[in-house]
């Protein structure tokens, strides 16, 4: 059994920090009602934010594996709950084609023996409680949020040939979404909802520090201030934390001691991963910079 | 009134303004209530966003009406019991107690400042102070105009707070020039502003103002559309279900992959015959179900912010869907809409890229018709239908309207949604009467009209394919 359940969102807060996570206060708090109502939480937001790192750091903090599934258009029951092993089937039913009764193998090769589990059927059916991370939901289509209910509510999951298989323990359940399609009422109704946004310089500024803490104190400042700014223009694609933590990384190993138009374009392919933003962000931001130096 | 009272109160202002919420989510809500202190005002707001509202629009409109709800509250509490501010100088002493003010003539230099540090700071307290002597200053003027809105403006332009779009940037004046603050610190303070008047206001009146509705400017995402565009994606929902009901499809049948038994055979030779491998038939990609055309040209600019937030709730619902836009020339933007899913993102991307042939600027019908039957003729089929959004005005070239009669009947139902009211129709250069013999015509600009297309749908069809 992993750590003790949280007493409170500060707990939740310090022991997401020890993770490597630092939670803004609304994170914090959703995670400890999470953890303490026994609900999944929907987490919505851009690309980018630590929907996912949520996920793995909450693992992490309550010391219990993740269960990650990643959904894809076209991604069918089979393939997200569990499937009959229909080859160790085929070959029980030819090994014991003689003698053996039919009851028998049919009582037989539906058996638990016979099931593959697949994430979701695992997350249930563990000894020790898990972390199952449902990872973009938007891609999947709305059958399968339907069949993500009975698990999201009850945690338990209805196999017609062996019944109704519960959960032994109660698994914390992250759902992520990009927010790319509207998710149905009903399971949104199952859940806490947490919006991820970009966080205010101060955070992203803690965030960068404890994730590059050789980078000067002033460089790691200018730096969340430049992303801030980058983020405010209008491209396809901002900049996310990661890409900023990837950045500080860059100018720790180049040795910046401060960030320069010079330094800025030479390493502006980090941060934006678009042509055309490329260019915007060269032009709005560059010239800027030149200008404050 | 009781706690939990005033939260089932606070939750009907929601469902007022259009928040679905259940009884599971008030349950949800209690519970989480009871996981934190109800003294912490942050965590307490947050407990209820997480589980009443479910979405950024919700979260929107939760702020608006949480901030409102729990003002009006204890606001009407104080009116109950009779707490008034120290006498009727209160605004007065306060003044003093700050200490900033010189007594008679508020310095403004100073005021300024001060409210500058606060805003960067983000010091809640300290605004709200701030806000308070801001009005005290102004209301002495004698500029106040009694309308809460034009009063919050007025004191933020006299202060000289302004946002710069561009955030946080330095500008080039002398000496090392203050950063500038962003619209959303400037929000911040205004909303002290407001309520500090508004408290003043009741005040003044001893009673509370009678509530009001958000009003539709305030809870559109800043982002959002001039529509709204929630209540479009509301339409469109129930368009789908009423299509849906034609000609039903089996899409069940379709999740499981099917077997393909002659190369399940001819790989089971392996095994002695024992089909171990079973092999599938692979997926066939679906065939779009819905075709909307679009008309972007500038007769019908006025229509066009409502048509592309129709054509992306379209997206938002339909997965077999292709669309496109047309003003001389028609262009496919099924992929543009499967890409982006902020509204302003798209119709960003549609008016720089989406590259519409716009030649002369005038919407050539005839040729249209030829290059959408061009693009689609064998995909066309009884199932599909066709609605086309457009004023019908062909700048007096050729309607070629046996060309849309074949685009009509081989699609099994065509709808034309008109912006211009029905009066104007074949007038000039209109010639929906050509088209409407080969389609169903509605005019359609607002909600409202989308809605009524929508129950128009239920009546059976005269054209059944």
């Amino acid at each position: 059994m992993g750590a003790a359940s949280p007493q409170s969102a500060e707990d939740v807060a310090a022991g997401l920090r020890d993770a490597g996570y630092l939670a803004g206060d609304s994170t914090a708090l959703v995670a400890y009602l999470a953890a303490r109502l026994g609900k999944p939480i929907l987490v919505e937001g851009p690309a980018g934010v630590g929907k996912t790192e949520l996920a793995k750091a909450m693992s992490r903090y309550l010391d219990r594996r993740l269960v990650r599934l990643q959904c894809y258009e076209g991604l069918d029951e089979a393939k997200a709950l569990y499937e009959w092993n229909y080859r160790k089937q085929l070959l029980r039913i030819q090994a014991e084609a003689t003698g053996t009764g039919w009851d028998a193998v049919q009582d037989d090769i539906f058996g638990e023996e016979f099931l593959l589990a697949r994430p979701l059927m695992q997350a249930i059916g563990s000894e020790e409680p898990v972390v199952l991370l449902i990872d973009e939901i938007d891609k999947t289509d709305q059958e399968f949020e339907a069949m993500l209910l009975e698990l999201l509510s009850d945690f338990q999951i209805t196999i017609p040939e062996l019944g109704r298989i519960e959960a032994r323990t109660h698994p914390v359940v992250l759902l992520t979404s990009n927010n790319s399609r509207e998710l149905t009422e009903a399971l949104k109704r199952r859940c806490l909802y947490l919006w991820l946004d970009y966080p205010a310089i101060e955070h992203e500024l803690e965030i960068v520090r404890l994730h590059a803490p050789e980078l000067p104190d002033t460089v790691a400042r200018r730096l969340v201030e430049v992303i801030a700014m980058v983020r405010e223009l209008d491209l396809k694609k901002p900049p996310s934390i990661a890409e900023s933590i990837d950045w500080a990384r860059a100018l720790v190993l180049m040795g910046a001691e401060e960030i320069t138009a010079e330094v800025f374009r030479s390493t502006l392919s980090i941060i934006v991963k678009h042509r055309t933003d490329l260019d915007t962000v060269a032009e709005r931001v560059g010239v800027r910079l030149g200008a404050a130096a | 009134m009781s706690f939990p009272a005033q939260v089932l109160r606070f939750a009907e202002g929601l469902r007022a303004e259009g928040v679905a919420i259940g009884t599971s989510e008030l349950n949800d809500a209690f519970a989480a209530l009871g996981e934190v202190p109800w003294t912490a005002p942050v965590a307490f707001r947050e407990a209820l966003a997480a589980t009443l509202a479910k979405s950024p629009e919700d979260r929107r409109v939760f702020d608006l009406v949480f901030e409102r709800f729990f003002f009006r509250a204890a606001e009407g509490e104080a009116l109950r019991q009779g707490v008034r501010e120290a006498s009727g100088e209160g605004e007065c002493d306060s003044e003093k107690a700050d200490g900033i003010t010189g007594g008679e003539r508020i310095d403004f230099d100073n005021l300024r400042e001060q409210v500058l540090r606060a805003i960067r700071e983000a010091d809640e307290a300290a605004m709200r102070d701030l806000a308070r002597l801001a009005i005290a200053a102004f209301g002495r003027r004698g500029q106040g105009s009694g309308v809460l809105g034009v009063d919050v403006q007025r004191i933020r332009r006299s202060l000289g707070l302004r946002s710069e779009p561009g955030g946080p940037v330095r500008e080039d004046r002398a000496g090392p020039p203050p950063e500038p603050l962003t619209r959303e610190q400037v929000r911040r303070f205004e909303l002290h502003l407001r309520r500090e008047l508004e408290r003043a206001q009741i005040e003044r009146t001893r009673a509370l103002p009678p509530s009001r509705p958000l009003n539709e400017l305030d809870r559109a995402l800043p982002s959002g559309p001039l529509q709204d565009l929630a209540a479009v994606h509301r339409v469109v929902m129930q368009l789908k279900r009423r299509l849906a009901t034609r000609g039903h499809e089996t899409r069940g049948h379709r999740r499981h992959a099917h077997v393909d038994v002659r190369r399940t055979m001819r790989a089971s030779l392996q095994t002695g015959g024992v089909p171990v491998e079973l092999k599938y038939r692979p997926r066939r990609p679906r065939r779009p179900e819905l075709y909307v055309l679009c008309d972007v040209s500038t007769s019908v600019t006025s229509a066009s912010v409502f048509f592309l937030s129709v054509l992306h709730a379209l997206h938002d619902s339909f997965r077999k869907m292709r669309s496109f836009v047309f003003v001389e020339r028609i262009s496919e933007v099924t992929n543009v809409f499967e890409r982006e899913r902020s509204f302003k993102a798209v119709s960003d991307a549609i008016s720089k890229d989406a590259g519409v042939a716009d030649v002369s600027g005038y919407t050539d019908y005839g040729r249209v018709w030829r290059e959408f039957l061009e693009q689609v003729e064998d995909d066309l089929h009884p199932r599909a239908t066709v609605i086309v959004l457009g004023d019908a005005r062909t700048n007096g070239r050729d309607p070629a309207a046996h060309v849309f009669a074949r685009v009509a009947e081989r699609a099994g139902r065509t709808f034309w949604l008109n912006p211009e009211p029905r009066l104007y129709w074949n007038y000039g250069d209109s010639v929906i009467a050509a088209y409407e013999r080969y389609c169903e015509a509605y005019e359609c600009w607002t909600t409202r009209q989308l809605e009524d297309f929508v129950k128009a749908l239920t009546r059976p069809a005269h054209s059944a394919g």
